[in-house]
């Protein structure tokens, strides 16, 4: 068990390797000139001097060779002297956003409370949803209330965020004028009138991304439950005598989680990826909008580093979700 | 507790109180300022970007000696006056000029401001390595002097009429030489805590900075106007879109000015209908126009790029050229693509005011059976009965490109409609716009290169000063394959006469002789129809009915006067 943990650990430096590789090169063959976005009177030789003050007059492989020791040497010793006051970078150049000059991490820094508080918010309550709508249409099979479940799922599979954001804004924004429309980043909650500014401005869009999330999820759950309560030990269970409520959640949904708890591990990641479209409707201005913004102006440095690490949480996740479905699976471990 | 809760809980229900109740005057007595600015800025630093959203977030802080106004005239900022030759500012060989500070300026961290700084600033943005974006202003300076700390005087290599380049307008604001010391050349990137908070001596300063998301200010203490400005703190928000902005001012009232508008006059002119706020547009000199290539173009798929210097048998006669001009509908074009952010433009120099001329007013009138005439008494005439018309064997029939863009391809089809009318058969092309306005010599669908007849696109003089943007029409700036299509002469127009005259234009320095030269300039290429003018685009932004004070400017940076911003009184 052991061994096979670390067995996947150590497939995942290889992976992240070429994941890296591959992300550098895409990103290098694709069009875009973060000069582009300049006014046209910024004469041709400037873009040039601009670009080369850049760093963009190197060739291609020796800036993925520094990008690659920035990200592994110069980062996370900048963090360590952060974390233990020690001087371990000695001022080595860090990854810089082309677009802003500063450090990339700490542009990933300040844009990671937002993206947390809304899609994190957002993950958390999607899922609680989706497993309780799951396993409560799964035990009324064929009810009205398991139909209700589908379409909702049905429902925030087929509506796109951008159309619900808009519908949303327009009846509890504009047309009832009980929320903003645009989510204030330097909002600080310092008492309950600020806390009741926080929970307004944040309903919305957490209310949008938990639909998503509660479709993809819910209908994992109910199919994993169905299959789960047609076995012959929930006949046996019942036979004993338990009462609904212990043969659902004791029996049947201990059983099911495997399926449910891998889909949901899997999804985890996105929090941190943010919500692209979500963010980008209401101002919140998370990874989603930086990824989105940097993609714009071709500010490689930002895109690289972004894509990277949800490329390592990502592996992570499916990492953790392996350890973790073998730690609760019921079933004897026959590896 | 329980009160509490329940009072909350009932807030959540109520509206958003809008603005707090309104005191007396004076500095910060008018609470908080909220800016949406969807592009949102990634830097403090104008010479470090040259982005119009970083140069306008700036403009809260830094200033330069001299503003330019929303008609686009010279204001002293941090200058006692303008420089001139008649008050001494300006050279007589226009090799130097020199610029007076006003007496006590002080930095917002209560330092005073000198000449010192003037130089300094120079120096920063011409350090070799430093990527400064608007080295282009700085170009011939090749020193300054400073006599005293009120005094700086700059040298320019070669004489220059109009010397107005450094320190005038947003975009060459003074840095604070104290500050940016040990930024020059490479070390400018990693000055990050001087980039997101330049200190300056403009209305605000910056409390924190995050790029492309939120920016906070404060009023400045040491601001030269004792009452000014009229609002406590700024709140720069960007993110979401122009609708997100649009809407927040007009609609729902949660920001009190929205920046940059680009929206449908459907979209916009509903926003508007709401009543909470008003639309406010300012022009200066980016105007849509279609060239028209006199130059037989090289054939589709011929692998022997290069021009051909053949004059184009119908292009080259002005009554083809002219006939098209006359029979477009400006009027309906700018109802459709622009609404009240365009205007019917029949100069290419539409501004400032001074620099349009009024020789060519009547262009916006539509004359379609004028057009037939023009045609048919140069001897183009549809013989064999197609609705095309030819001469000596040579039918009417242009390729039209452009960048695809929704309002340019909207005036690609009245315009095909409009010339069927007359007679000419056109065949519309769009371009993806990042490959037309590339400058890539191995593309031959750019702008550049010009392969069909006519072309549409947008193009603006930087400034007030037109000389740099009509010089754009020499002979010696026709793009071809021996200079690597660099030029902005895309039409391969070429008269003597009107190069002599931009030889005049850079040897005249009295403001009225520049502004007659260049409406003359202007005139010879309208009237030989070697441009076709359409629309003056302006900037169109919107504010709260309850923010006063706002006078929108195209030339300068839109915040320029925000130190005279206040809330209404109610």
């Amino acid at each position: 068990m052991r061994a096979s943990a670390l067995r996947r650990l150590a497939m995942t430096l290889p992976t992240l390797l070429v994941i890296s590789a591959l992300i550098f090169a895409l990103l290098e063959l694709a069009p875009g000139d973060p000069m582009a976005q300049l006014p046209d009177s910024i004469p041709a030789e400037v873009r040039a001097d601009m670009a080369a003050a850049l760093g963009l007059d190197q060739s291609g492989p020796v800036r993925y060779a520094l990008w690659l020791r920035q990200m592994l040497v110069v980062e996370p010793s900048v963090a360590l002297d952060r974390l233990l006051g020690t001087d371990l970078a000695e001022g080595a150049p860090r990854i810089l956003s082309w677009q802003t000059r500063a450090p990339v991490m700490s542009l990933i820094a300040q844009r990671l409370p937002q993206t947390l508080a809304v899609v994190g918010l957002a993950y958390l309550i999607g899922t609680l949803a989706a497993v309780a709508l799951g396993v409560w249409s799964a035990a009324r099979q064929g009810t009205a209330l398991d139909r209700a479940g589908t379409a909702v799922a049905a429902m925030g599979y087929g509506l796109p965020p951008y159309f619900t954001a808009a519908v949303l804004i327009y009846v509890f924004a504009i047309w009832l004028g009980w929320v903003p429309t645009v989510y204030d980043t330097t909002h600080r909650v310092t008492g309950w009138d600020s806390a009741a500014v926080q929970l307004r401005q944040i309903i919305l869009p957490v209310a949008v991304l938990s639909l998503q999330t509660t479709a993809q999820i819910t209908r994992y759950t109910r199919a994993a439950m169905l299959e789960a309560l047609g076995q012959n030990y929930i006949r046996t269970a019942r036979a004993k005598g338990l009462t609904q409520r212990r043969v659902l959640l004791r029996h049947a949904l201990r059983n099911s989680w495997v399926a449910t708890l891998t889909v949901i591990a899997l999804g985890a990641p996105q929090v941190f990826a943010g919500a692209i479209i979500t963010e980008q409707i209401f101002g919140v201005n998370g990874i989603g909008q930086l990824l989105i913004q940097s993609l714009h102006v071709g500010d490689l440095p930002v895109v690289q580093t972004v894509t990277m690490l949800i490329a390592v949480l990502i592996v992570l996740a499916n990492l953790a979700a392996d350890l973790l479905i073998a730690r609760i699976d019921p079933r004897p471990d026959h590896g | 507790m329980f009160a509490r809760l329940i009072a909350a809980a009932i807030s959540l229900c109520m509206p958003v109180p809008l603005f707090a109740a309104d005191g007396h005057a004076g500095r910060g007595s008018d609470g908080l300022l909220r800016l949406y600015y969807w592009q949102a800025p990634s830097t403090l630093n104008p010479y470090l970007s040259g982005g119009i959203k970083d140069v306008e977030a700036a403009s809260l802080i830094l200033e330069p000696l001299a503003r330019l106004d929303p008609d686009g005239r010279m204001v002293p900022w941090l200058a006692r006056e303008i420089p001139s030759q008649d008050n001494g500012g300006i050279a007589d060989d226009m090799r130097s000029i020199t610029w007076r500070l006003k007496p006590g300026l002080e930095w917002s961290d209560g330092s005073a401001v000198t000449s010192q700084d003037v130089k300094f600033t120079v120096t920063y943005c011409m350090a070799p390595g430093s990527g400064c974006a608007q080295q282009a202003k700085f170009r011939d300076v090749v020193a300054v002097d400073t006599p005293d700390p009120l005094t700086a005087v700059l040298r320019f290599a070669a004489p220059k009429p109009f010397p107005y380049g450094p320190f005038v307008g947003a975009q060459t604001p003074v840095l604070q030489a104290a500050q940016f010391a040990d930024c020059l050349g490479p070390a400018a990137a990693a000055c990050t805590e001087a980039n997101f908070a330049p200190i300056g001596t403009g209305p605000f300063r910056a409390v924190a900075f995050r790029p492309g998301d939120a920016a906070r200010f404060e009023a400045n203490p040491a601001y030269r106007v004792p009452d000014a400005p009229a609002f406590a703190t700024v709140l720069l928000k960007g993110g979401g879109s122009a609708i997100t902005a649009g809407r927040a001012v007009l609609e729902t009232g949660e920001f009190d000015y929205a920046w940059n508008l680009q929206l449908g006059p459907d979209v916009l002119n509903a926003m508007a209908a709401k009543g909470r706020g008003r639309v406010v547009t300012a022009f200066s000199t980016l105007v849509e126009r279609m060239a028209l290539n006199l130059r037989e173009s090289a054939p589709r798929g011929s692998s022997t790029a290069g021009p051909s210097p053949i004059p184009h048998p119908a292009m080259a006669d002005i009554a083809v050229r002219r006939a098209l001009s006359m029979s477009l509908d400006r009027n309906l074009m700018v109802q459709i693509g622009y609404g009240e952010a365009g205007r019917v433009s029949c100069n290419i120099v539409p501004g400032p005011p001074a620099y349009a001329s009024r020789a060519n007013d009547g262009c916006a009138a539509q004359d379609i059976p004028g057009a037939r005439e023009v045609l048919t008494k140069a001897g183009w005439t549809d013989d064999n009965g197609d609705g095309v018309r030819g001469r000596n064997g040579r039918e009417l029939r242009f390729v039209f490109q452009t960048s695809t863009n929704a309002v340019r391809q909207d005036f690609q089809l009245l315009a095909k409609e409009w010339w069927r009318q007359i007679g000419v058969a056109t065949e519309l092309h769009s371009i993806d716009s990042s490959v037309f306005f590339s400058a890539d010599a191995g593309n031959r669908d750019s702008l550049q290169q010009f392969n069909a007849h006519i072309q549409m696109y947008a193009s603006a003089s930087d400034g007030t000063d037109p000389e740099a943007y009509l010089s754009g029409w020499s002979c010696d700036n026709i793009p071809t394959a021996r200079n690597g299509w660099q030029g902005r002469n895309v039409g391969g127009w070429c008269d003597p006469a009107y190069d002599a005259l931009l030889d005049r234009l850079s040897a005249t320095s009295a403001p009225e002789d520049r502004a007659a030269l260049a409406r003359t300039l202007n005139d010879m290429l309208v009237q030989n129809y070697v441009v076709v003018p359409l629309v003056d685009r302006g900037r169109v932004s919107a504010h709260a009915n309850t923010l006063e004070g706002v006078r929108m400017n195209a030339w300068d940076s839109e915040l320029w006067n925000i130190a005279d911003w206040r809330r209404a009184p109610r």
